[in-house]
């Protein structure tokens, strides 16, 4: 077998080439550094406030909604003079990384933002992503606030930085169960979940609820978050006639779901978590879209006096409507900001601290945490499509 | 609604997803018969067809929104075939052709890299989202018998079937077709024989290519979405359909699809039942993988043998 290329002049030519491309690479990266002055960043009067949430890929909508609420924030912070601590004043910077809604992507992207010196944390979006980072931000000191991971095994692995400002899913999954009791009197239930922390997670909690309450789960399915074809499952689901079915996962694959269900002459009603509660899901379900029910992990921001305002001021510096969680983001910016003035410093352990004593008027409600750092006096808000638009049901306190 | 009622959609779900897997996978099981390369660029075809499709459709929309759904895929399928077959033709002559004489692993990579390629130029161009592909037929369920179909669905069955028959004739019975059994056979005792190879392997490039766009086209119309990452999987599952009939070998392609698509759409809907609750419905790929494996096992060539080139 001859070799592809032979040795001589042109080999080596091609040799030396690739070498030094490979040294000009090694070396950019190595020069990057232009401001490690110590772990919180504070070189140049800069406050570095991390995000991460998919910028790419199925749920790259919600991430680019996040990470905007959380620059309107910042935006706003600056346009008003600025955070004064210790007798400077600092802007905030927002850093966005894309995870890709990839536990490791996750990781990679907090150890990125550790590196770049970064005083705390808005993220991550999923729950599946969010779970494996916080361990890193722990070790790191830094404090993460999540402006939408509603899985219990958040804030319970016992790292004092985990906060999130959404109720949680074991509040959640009991409203979206009570709600298929109450609501649609459902006897028979079918339970789907996409595989991922979030999802199953939550569908676990609703099933469980369901039973402790009498009402018969007819069908446990499975599917995933890359997944497109759910046919095989819901035409499984046909034959047990549940009066309801209830999907914890995502809208880019709960709207397909809908769609489907609808196309396969299913007329049961859709139950679904915050994940599915988007505008995208609507365009996605298509004729699908009406069978939807779902919950959100907090107030109907909306319709708080401070909703409307923000609703009106998104849509003017982003051309677009807000899809889930961009007041939480928004929430979680202010929420930091608030503990760097109190802690009167800008070092990552001393606002930590700060962030877990939070006792704070947000857009989204009142904020402060429990010791293990899950939002106190959380809401669940349900909501139905009608009309071609989420329409608010109901709020559980 | 009864238990055999429930068995006849889901073999309807699987006809679909078959056909689908069949058309793909006549693009792989040609090119590895003529030049023994398995290309796996060949998803990330129908992935630009699917894409190509989309902003045809949506070009034409907008500047004639009174079009009917049906003239509107009809446009989105004359413009994606175009394209498809210009991409892969590049792809053949840029990629593909200097490797010829290259050992096996080389053309191998290429391939992987093309494809990475495609799929970054498809993220430039058409983003990083899920963009919705335009309901154009009518989605109302349609109550067949037993099973519930769509229009949709049922076009995807009819034009792979015709498609299919439509390709058998080709190779059967005209003079592209001889000439691409006699290149597949023996390439160069072909070409003494007045059959111009190079010619011939563009033209099959060009063929899978255009069955991809298609394939791209109702993969995007069925389920709604298309975005640059969308060609992977059912690359991934079309390639394995066609070891499973026998790559190399035309009707084991066809045979070969729609058997996995039916494999996943049996899988899933009665696994569960089947392994009394272990295995639920998320084991559906595990489950035509293990079948593919079974297969190969017992019988290596796949379902209809292979037939790959005699390359002296």
């Amino acid at each position: 077998m001859k070799s592809w290329i032979q040795p001589g002049p042109t080999r080596n030519a091609a040799l030396s080439l690739a070498v030094a491309v490979l040294a000009a690479g090694a070396l950019a990266g190595c020069g990057r550094k232009d401001d490690a002055s110590g772990p919180s960043g504070s070189a140049d009067n800069v406050i570095r406030i991390g995000h991460v949430a998919p910028l790419s890929g199925g749920t790259a909508h919600l991430g680019k909604d996040n990470e905007n609420g959380a620059r309107l924030a910042a935006d706003e912070i600056n346009a008003a003079g600025g955070v004064k601590v210790g007798g400077k004043t600092y802007r905030v910077e927002i850093l966005g990384e894309d995870d890709k809604a990839d536990p490791k992507e996750g990781t990679l992207a907090a150890q990125k933002l550790i590196d770049a010196g970064v005083v705390a944390v808005v993220g991550h979006l999923n729950s599946g992503s969010s779970i494996p980072a916080s361990r890193i931000y722990s070790e790191a000191g830094v404090a993460q606030i999540s402006p939408s991971s509603t899985a219990i095994r958040y804030t319970q692995q016992g790292f004092k930085t985990t906060f999130r400002v959404v109720a949680n899913d074991e509040q959640q999954g009991s409203a979206m169960a009570r709600y298929a009791m109450d609501g649609f009197k459902a006897k028979t239930a079918a339970v789907v979940d996409d595989r991922t922390a979030y999802g199953q997670g939550l569908a676990d909690v609703v099933e469980r609820t369901l039973k402790e309450n009498g009402v018969k789960v007819v069908a446990r399915d499975y599917t995933d978050n890359q997944a497109s074809d759910f046919n095989a499952i819901l035409t499984k689901i046909r034959a047990t006639k549940p009066d309801v079915i209830v999907y914890g996962g995502m809208d880019d694959t709960a709207g397909p779901m809908a769609k489907q269900i609808h196309q396969l002459g299913i007329r049961v009603p859709l139950l679904a978590g915050d994940g599915a509660c988007s505008p995208e899901f609507i365009k996605l379900a298509g004729d699908g879209a009406e069978l939807l029910t779902c919950s959100r992990a907090g107030e109907a921001v909306e319709k708080l006096a401070k909703g409307g305002p923000f609703m009106a001021k998104y849509k003017a510096k982003f051309n677009a409507d807000v899809q889930i969680y961009a007041p939480y983001s928004y929430d979680a910016v202010y929420v930091i900001v608030d503990a760097i003035r109190r802690a009167g410093s800008i070092e990552r352990a001393a606002v930590a601290a700060a962030v877990g004593a939070t006792d704070f008027d947000g857009l989204t409600g009142h904020i402060a945490f429990d010791p293990k750092g899950d939002l106190k006096n959380g809401a669940i808000s349900i909501y139905h499509v009608q009309g071609g638009q989420l329409s608010y049901l109901s709020t559980t306190r | 609604m009864g238990s055999f009622d429930t068995f006849l959609q889901q073999v309807f779900n699987g006809l679909v997803l078959g056909s689908l897997y069949a058309l793909i996978a006549l693009g792989y099981t040609m090119v590895y018969g003529i030049i023994n390369l398995i290309n796996f660029a060949h998803g990330d075809v129908l992935m630009v067809g699917a894409l190509t499709a989309l902003s045809a459709i949506a070009l034409v929309h907008g500047a004639l929104p009174a079009l009917p759904g049906w003239s509107l895929l009809i446009v989105g399928m004359l413009a994606a075939i175009p394209v498809c077959v210009l991409v892969s033709l590049a792809i053949e002559r840029i990629a593909y052709r200097p490797l010829r004489s290259a050992p096996r692993l080389a053309p191998l990579i290429t391939a992987i890299g093309v494809s990475i390629l495609l799929q970054t130029l498809a993220m430039l161009i058409w983003g990083r989202n899920h963009l919705s592909f335009p309901q154009l037929l009518p989605a109302d369920p349609i109550a067949i018998g037993p099973a519930v179909v769509t229009a949709t669905k049922l076009l995807v069955i009819a034009l792979s079937a015709l498609i299919m028959v439509g390709l058998l004739l080709l190779v059967q019975r005209t003079r592209l077709g001889r000439a691409m059994r006699a290149t597949a056979e023996n390439p160069r005792v072909a070409s003494l024989m007045g059959v111009n190879p190079n010619a011939v392997i563009a033209a099959t490039f060009a063929i899978g290519a255009a069955l991809a766009a298609v394939a791209g086209v109702m993969y995007a119309a069925i389920y709604s979405v298309a975005h640059f990452y969308m060609g992977f999987i059912p690359g991934l599952k079309a390639f394995t359909a066609a070891v499973l009939g026998g790559i190399g070998n035309i009707p084991g392609a066809m045979l070969g699809g729609v058997v996995l698509g039916l494999i996943e759409a049996l899988g899933a809907g009665y696994i569960d039942t089947l392994s009394g609750g272990i295995f639920g419905s998320n084991y559906q790929d595990v489950f035509a993988f293990i079948v593919l494996c079974a297969v190969l096992i017992l019988r290596p060539s796949g379902l209809l043998g292979e037939r790959v080139a005699d390359r002296a």
